[in-house]
């Protein structure tokens, strides 16, 4: 069924999120890097709700935990909580021209960020530069590119 | 069911819990994760897990690169390798008579601290690693290497290269371990300048090529070129290590504290082969016998007891003690040089 192929492409793409998120790159390009794993978990928790949704959200920041080394459950719960508002709010934004969404989807990933910033704060790790909060501008600037790819693994609707 | 009843005349495949219900299970068990692996011990077992299970895709993203090298050293002509060979028996002659100073030197303080006999060498194994992986996240100066519990690697293993010191490792896996670097901002290492043996604490910046030195008070005496060698005081790392070189020093006269800036001598950026050291706690240069003198300074610090990540701390919450050791010995007034041997 649909489903299932539906599935099947949500898992290819968040593990090429992830292999994206992870790839070693040169310094100056790891500031800009966006969070591609966030990307394609946020674009599949809007677009098939029911298939894609918290579960992966939690997984997938259990994932980059394991890979980047931080704190085990940080980036699960901040990005759980925007997969939340994104399975919560999937119809205020589906509906958007792109550049509509990617201002919602700006707003997401700096909630993210701002969670990821307290727990930091919280368990004594450094905070004082800004250069973290790079990625969420060009996470949202590259948000019509990912919906645009990640749009020809499914059915339009 | 508010939000699932707003479908768009779909079967409901996610009927269940609602959503709200099922963020407040993960948040939970985010949550309960995070104070484990911040406070209990045993998470250190999920994380083996999880990182035997990571294992396979480090070693997949870094297969490009790793190709790359493998063809580059395959197809390097006979006379790359001839240079290269030439240099090397030129670096182990100069190796050779040095150790051979070394020799004499280390017999001859073994009689000055009226030990009756030479001492045992500081490194009592070694092991030499392949850097699979580099931390990609900005500001997060970490290393995945391709060795791990199996090889004997431990939490809090010095790791170094020919040049100097690079890093600790902070998580071990089956088959590999991380290791945070000492440009990380969460690391922060005790030195001494190698002139005035004037101790300090060298943070990381988050950028390769940069360590601060942010607790020299204004009027000490620290100048550009000057050296810095690990202290041996945090329990990690052994006394003398070439760490850094001073680049910058700044004086601003409304400011209490110089701005001091220090390059690291190892090749952090570059690195892809490491070594990583096993000390004889023995030898009075080794981070054991230093950390004794700390009071409170957890024995979990002690690189020689493997799996001892104390409260799963990052090492920069580790070296407190020793910051508190080192600001004390700031509080002097600068100039005077701190002694530098431990008793």
């Amino acid at each position: 069924m649909n489903n299932r192929e539906n599935l099947l492409a949500i898992l290819l793409t968040s593990v090429v999120g992830l292999v994206l998120n992870i790839l070693p790159l040169p310094y100056w390009l790891t500031l800009i890097r966006p969070a591609f794993l966030v990307l394609v978990v946020l674009y599949w928790s809007t677009m098939t709700p029911f298939v894609a949704g918290l579960a992966l959200g939690f997984i997938g920041g259990l994932a980059l935990d394991v890979f980047q080394g931080s704190l085990l459950g940080e980036h699960a719960l901040a990005l759980s909580f925007i997969t939340y508002l994104a399975v919560r709010l999937n119809l205020l934004m589906r509906a958007k021209p792109l550049f509509e969404q990617s201002l919602h989807v700006f707003a997401a990933l700096l909630i993210y960020e701002l969670l990821l910033w307290v727990v930091d704060g919280w368990t004594g790790r450094s905070l004082s530069n800004w250069l973290r909060w790079v990625h969420t501008a060009t996470g949202a600037l590259l948000w019509p590119v990912i919906a645009g790819v990640l749009g020809r693994f499914h059915a339009p609707r | 069911m508010a939000g699932f009843g707003t479908t768009v005349g779909r079967p409901i495949y996610g009927r269940g819990p609602s959503p709200g219900l099922r963020f407040t299970v993960y948040a939970i068990l985010s949550l309960v994760l995070m104070y484990l692996d911040q406070r209990a011990r045993w998470s250190e077992r999920i994380r083996y897990g999880l990182e035997a299970a990571a294992y396979p895709v480090q070693v997949a993203v870094n297969s490009p690169a790793a190709t790359w090298a493998w063809l580059t050293d395959s197809f390097a002509t006979r006379h790359a390798l001839r240079v290269q060979n030439l240099l090397l028996q030129q670096q182990v002659r100069g190796l050779e008579v040095a150790q051979l100073r070394l020799q004499a030197l280390e017999h001859e303080n073994g009689q000055l601290r009226e030990l009756h006999a030479a001492l045992p060498p500081l490194a009592k194994r070694w092991l030499i690693a392949e850097v699979i992986g580099v931390e990609a996240v900005p500001l997060r100066q970490r290393l995945i290497i391709n060795k791990g519990a199996h090889a004997g690697v431990h939490v809090n293993q010095p790791v170094v290269d020919g040049a100097g010191v690079l890093g600790q490792v902070v998580h071990v896996g089956p088959w590999s371990s991380e290791v945070i670097l000492i440009t990380d901002p969460e690391h922060a290492l005790p030195v001494q300048l190698a002139r005035t043996q004037l101790r300090t604490i060298a943070v990381g910046s988050g950028s390769a090529d940069e360590l601060l030195l942010p607790y020299l008070a204004i009027n000490s005496d620290v100048k550009s070129g000057d050296v810095l060698v690990s202290s041996g005081l945090g329990g990690v790392f052994p006394a003398g290590f070439p760490v850094a070189r001073v680049i910058g020093v700044r004086r601003e006269a409304n400011q209490l504290l110089a701005q001091v800036r220090a390059e690291p001598l190892g090749h952090i950026a570059a690195a892809r082969e490491v070594m990583l050291i096993d000390f004889d706690p023995a030898h009075p240069a080794a981070p054991a016998s230093s950390a004794a003198l700390l009071e409170g300074a957890e024995p979990a610090a002690v690189p020689a007891k493997s799996g001892g990540s104390g409260d799963g701390a990052t090492p920069a919450h580790k070296s407190s003690g020793a910051a508190k050791g080192a600001a004390a010995a700031r509080r002097k007034p600068s100039g005077t040089p701190a002694s530098a041997t431990p008793p």
